[in-house]
């Protein structure tokens, strides 16, 4: 953390984006998390997704629950929309802003105890409803700002700062998402920009619930010896299923592959994603193999990062109620107030 | 790459881009603080140390450290370090008695030192208070040379010329006014242990085309005339005149014609005016004295009548570039163009003249006329005979006069004792890390984005009625302060110590400039390639730290580093520290010699 704000000069050679905007156009306030802190580390990834997508910020609504990993939306696209909410209700209130505007890019931020603990259901249900946003879990196993407790993600048999071992089982909030039905589900680390931006870059472009499991070690409370979400630990067992390249629809895809090493696999909007695959027999698309694996290699202490599962034509909420195409604020007062006669008419086919 | 050695001292002289383009490596942004702290007293010391002249200086120099200074890779315009190294002479206590005192006992040496300019001053500075009984020969009544003979007094005054020089003949010095050297062989046979020559570069040269004979009494060599002016031996000239030349003594002469009566006063030159040798600024102040500066015009003919002069003809050209890409001037096939004016100044450079050297002493002169001088030690090929300043390479500037007085006032300390004065000495590097708290520096890491400010400027219309009245007035402190600001702090250094990273990316995110990558290692081209920002400048260096944990190198592009400390300030490790390095020349003394 500093009290200093960042200098307003930047790199004279700093590349534009198609709108004219370098990165630092899309930085926040300075961070005043602690030095050092993984999650910072998400937000220059995000800031870097969407410097690459030339995303105009005013088309962004960040909201977030409670927690430092919450604290972050400031830190990044400071041109944006956001709201910080109640703990654990960050996918209530985006869900329902989603449904008023739907033509926003919706991230939510949350933390491991914002999701896996007191928001625990709220994330269950926005996955399961499939609302079209890019869940973003900054996830360090302890609550950093009650001084490093175990959280509901922290593994069996991990070490607190303090010496303790943790009794508890923990959330795979990511196998979670397999199981409710997410249409995006990716792993990725703090400390691995290179996996982690175009994971966040394909999420946005993904329609649908995209989840991201961000291990995001916590330099305060749980950088040591016997933790498994230590800097040092995920880096030795980080193990990668593929590794990611972004395509968007606008660019050809310029093969640079060994052959048979790479799929390519399309979203709906026509953007591509090149995997270059790690795991020889991964299927991107094969659910419940994505969650026995993830399985099998928590029991060997192994944390599986990279694309972990994707639906190819996933829809969302909106598709399954069918809902109007136009945002509700860019209706007019006739379109939403139809009158006692339309009134009569939906209530004569309801009798 | 390899790790980089940060023990080398070049290594972290060279991100002080000032300081490294300052031929005497003035430690610069270490007096701007003592500045910005109001110690002005400190400040000039340490420019005293370095530069011997700093009051001259801050009002004169060439400058060589602002086009270096990084605020102009960052943003648009240097830090004004010259005209802040005069806040320190000008408000700065009585430092009398933090001068070296005359030596108590003397050596036994005796030096000579033919001409009293900047590059003998810094000899005999250099040398006196180690005990050598130094002789300074100059011609002129009072010590300075061409500081005191050719600036001009408004840009200039008389007493910060006597003030900086008395410091120097307070030391015992032996100044010995009004005796022109005429034989250097009789000098050397008074049995001197060492003869220094700082003559300068006191030829002025002339323009030999038609009509310069017969209108000769209107036409002035501009150093002698500038010369003149400055013992109040001419006072006035005629209303029109036309100065020749484009360099800063050009610029001298019309501004000084513009104070003795010149009411038309213009600048012409061959070249284009961007081609001008005059600094930028000289220009614009001679522009801001309602001086036109006409470009493209050669002289061809001094036109007279009945033996008075009446006018200048130039032929106009154009520049073309040839087959092999030289510039050369053109006729442009116009008619020529008559100016008329009733006198001319002629700045159209400087020579050295050696007519009281003889040839047969050892000492060996090159096809221009100019004396066999060695780079690096000053000595000519009389193992007794060293030059520096303009009589050494030529005419360039105050501040290279200094630097080779330090070097010849080495080579002579070197040379009376019995050492092979080709060794030169390792500068001083003292490191100390400016961490005070956990967020707090001992400088001001908040970078400023002031712009430039605007040295305060005497009315003009005064200023043109007085040729002795200072133009500038110089930054007061409170101008001083927000200059002062500007400074980057390019001396506290960025020090990466790999065994303490643990890769957090911490510092890559906060970095404004993008200057810090963790990446696979590779030869410097391709790295360059690879960072967060491509490092397009090849003059700057990359900082390569290897022994990652990854595998992975750090990389840091010197380039245009803020020195903030944000990468620092993030660091949960203490991976990065911010430290001085102070680097200090060593000059003649005990310190230069070998230990042995």
């Amino acid at each position: 953390m500093t009290y200093l704000a960042k200098p307003k000069f930047h790199h004279p050679e700093l590349p534009k984006n198609d709108l004219g905007y370098t990165h630092r156009d899309y930085e926040g306030t300075v961070s005043t998390l602690c030095a050092g802190c993984g999650h910072d580390s998400i937000t220059g990834a995000v800031i870097q997704a969407c410097f690459e997508l030339s995303i105009e910020p005013h088309r962004v609504a960040k909201i977030s629950g409670i927690g430092c990993s919450s604290k972050t939306p400031t830190y990044f696209l400071g041109n944006s929309h956001g709201f910080n909410s109640v703990h654990g209700r960050m996918p209530s209130v985006l869900t329902g802003a989603n449904l008023a505007n739907r033509d926003l890019i919706y991230l939510g931020v949350s933390g491991d105890g914002d999701s896996a603990s007191i928001g625990l259901g709220q994330f269950a249900h926005s996955i399961r409803r499939g609302v079209n946003m890019v869940y973003i879990v900054e996830n360090n196993g302890v609550y950093g700002l009650t001084k490093g407790q175990f959280s509901a993600t922290a593994d069996r048999g991990s070490k607190s700062k303090r010496g303790f071992i943790n009794t508890d089982n923990s959330i795979d909030l990511a196998a979670m998402a397999l199981q409710l039905g997410a249409t995006f589900v990716a792993r990725s680390f703090s400390g691995d920009k290179t996996q982690l931006v175009p994971i966040i870059k394909a999420a946005i472009e993904h329609k649908g619930a995209a989840f991201l499991d961000v291990i995001s070690p916590c330099v305060a409370f749980n950088n040591h010896t016997g933790s498994t979400k230590s800097f040092d630990y995920v880096r030795e067992h980080n193990e990668a299923v593929n590794r990611l390249d972004f395509i968007s629809s606008r660019m050809p895809i310029e093969v640079k592959y060994e052959p048979g090493t790479v799929e390519v696999v399309e979203q709906h909007d026509g953007s591509k994603l090149a995997l270059r695959k790690l795991a020889a027999d991964y299927d991107l698309n094969d659910r419940t193999a994505a969650l026995g694996f993830l399985q099998q290699q928590a029991a060997k202490g192994q944390v599986v990062t990279g694309l972990l599962y994707m639906q190819s034509d996933s829809d969302d909420l909106h598709s399954h109620l069918a809902t109007v195409e136009t945002p509700l604020n860019a209706l007019g007062e006739k379109e939403l107030c139809p009158g006692s006669a339309a009134l009569e008419k939906i209530n004569a086919s309801l009798r | 790459m390899k790790n980089t050695d940060i023990s080398a001292p070049d290594y972290f002289h060279k991100v002080v881009d000032c300081q490294w383009a300052c031929p005497a490596h003035t430690p610069v942004p270490e007096y701007i603080r003592l500045i910005a702290a109001g110690r002005y007293g400190d400040a000039y010391m340490v420019n005293w140390n370095s530069n011997v002249f700093p009051g001259i200086l801050g009002r004169t120099c060439d400058r060589p450290c602002e086009p270096a200074c990084r605020r102009v890779r960052v943003e648009k315009e240097p830090v004004a370090i010259c005209r802040l190294k005069r806040v320190a002479a000008d408000y700065k206590e009585d430092i009398r008695d933090r001068l070296p005192k005359p030596a108590q006992k003397k050596n036994g040496k005796r030096i000579a030192l033919v001409g009293g300019g900047p590059a003998s001053l810094t000899v005999a500075r250099d040398l006196a208070p180690l005990g050598y009984t130094c002789v300074v020969f100059d011609s002129d009544p009072k010590a300075g040379g061409m500081i005191r003979s050719q600036i001009p007094k408004f840009r200039l005054p008389d007493a910060v010329i006597d003030e900086e020089t008395g410091y120097i003949l307070g030391l015992g010095v032996e100044f010995v006014a009004g005796k022109r050297i005429d034989s250097l062989k009789t000098l050397l046979a008074d049995n001197f242990d060492a003869v220094f020559v700082g003559s300068g570069a006191p030829r002025g040269r002339d323009l030999d085309i038609p009509g310069r004979k017969e209108a000769a009494k209107n036409i002035h060599i501009g150093i002698d005339w500038l010369s003149s002016v400055s013992f109040g031996h001419v006072t006035k000239i005629g209303k029109r005149v036309i100065v020749l030349g484009g360099g800063n003594t050009a610029m001298d002469c019309c501004r000084s014609s513009r104070r003795l009566g010149g009411e038309d006063v213009k600048v012409i030159v061959r070249s284009g005016f961007d081609e001008m040798k005059a600094s930028p600024w000289e220009k614009e102040d001679a522009i801001h004295e309602d001086i036109p500066i006409l470009n493209y015009l050669v002289p061809k003919e001094f036109t007279h009548e009945n033996g008075k002069l009446t006018g200048v003809t130039f032929e106009k050209v154009k520049a073309e570039k040839d087959a092999k890409g030289r510039r050369n001037l053109v006729p442009t096939g116009e008619p020529d163009q008559h100016v008329p004016c009733d006198d001319v100044l002629v700045a159209v450079g400087q020579e050295n003249s050696f007519p009281w050297i003889e040839r047969d002493i050892g000492i060996e002169f090159d096809k221009w006329g100019m004396p066999v001088v060695d780079p690096l030690t000053f000595r000519s090929t009389n193992p007794k005979v060293f030059f520096g300043g303009d009589a050494a390479f030529g005419p360039k500037n105050i501040i290279w006069a200094v630097a080779h007085g330090h070097e010849a006032a080495v080579s002579i300390d070197k040379l009376c004792h019995g050492e092979d004065i080709a060794v030169r000495p390792q500068p001083t590097v003292d490191v100390s890390s400016q961490k005070m708290g956990i967020h707090e520096w001992s400088y001001n890491n908040e970078i400023a984005l002031d712009q430039r400010y605007k040295v305060p400027l005497r009315e003009k219309a005064i200023a043109l009625k007085d040729i002795k009245a200072e133009v500038e007035l110089g930054f007061d402190p409170a101008l001083a302060l927000s200059e002062a600001g500007r400074c980057l702090n390019c001396d506290v250094q960025t020090v990466f110590t790999s065994s303490l990273c643990i890769e957090c990316d911490a510092c890559v995110d906060i970095c404004p400039m993008d200057c810090i990558t963790f990446t696979p290692n590779g030869e410097e081209a391709d790295l360059r390639t690879r960072l967060t920002a491509p490092a397009k400048n090849p003059t700057q260096s990359l900082y390569v730290a290897n022994d990652l944990k990854t595998g992975r190198v750090m990389v840091k592009d010197e380039d245009v580093c803020l020195h903030c400390s944000l990468c620092a300030e993030r660091c949960p490790t203490g991976a990065w520290d911010m430290k001085k390095y102070l680097i200090e020349m060593a000059h003649a003394g005990p310190a230069c010699r070998s230990r042995a």
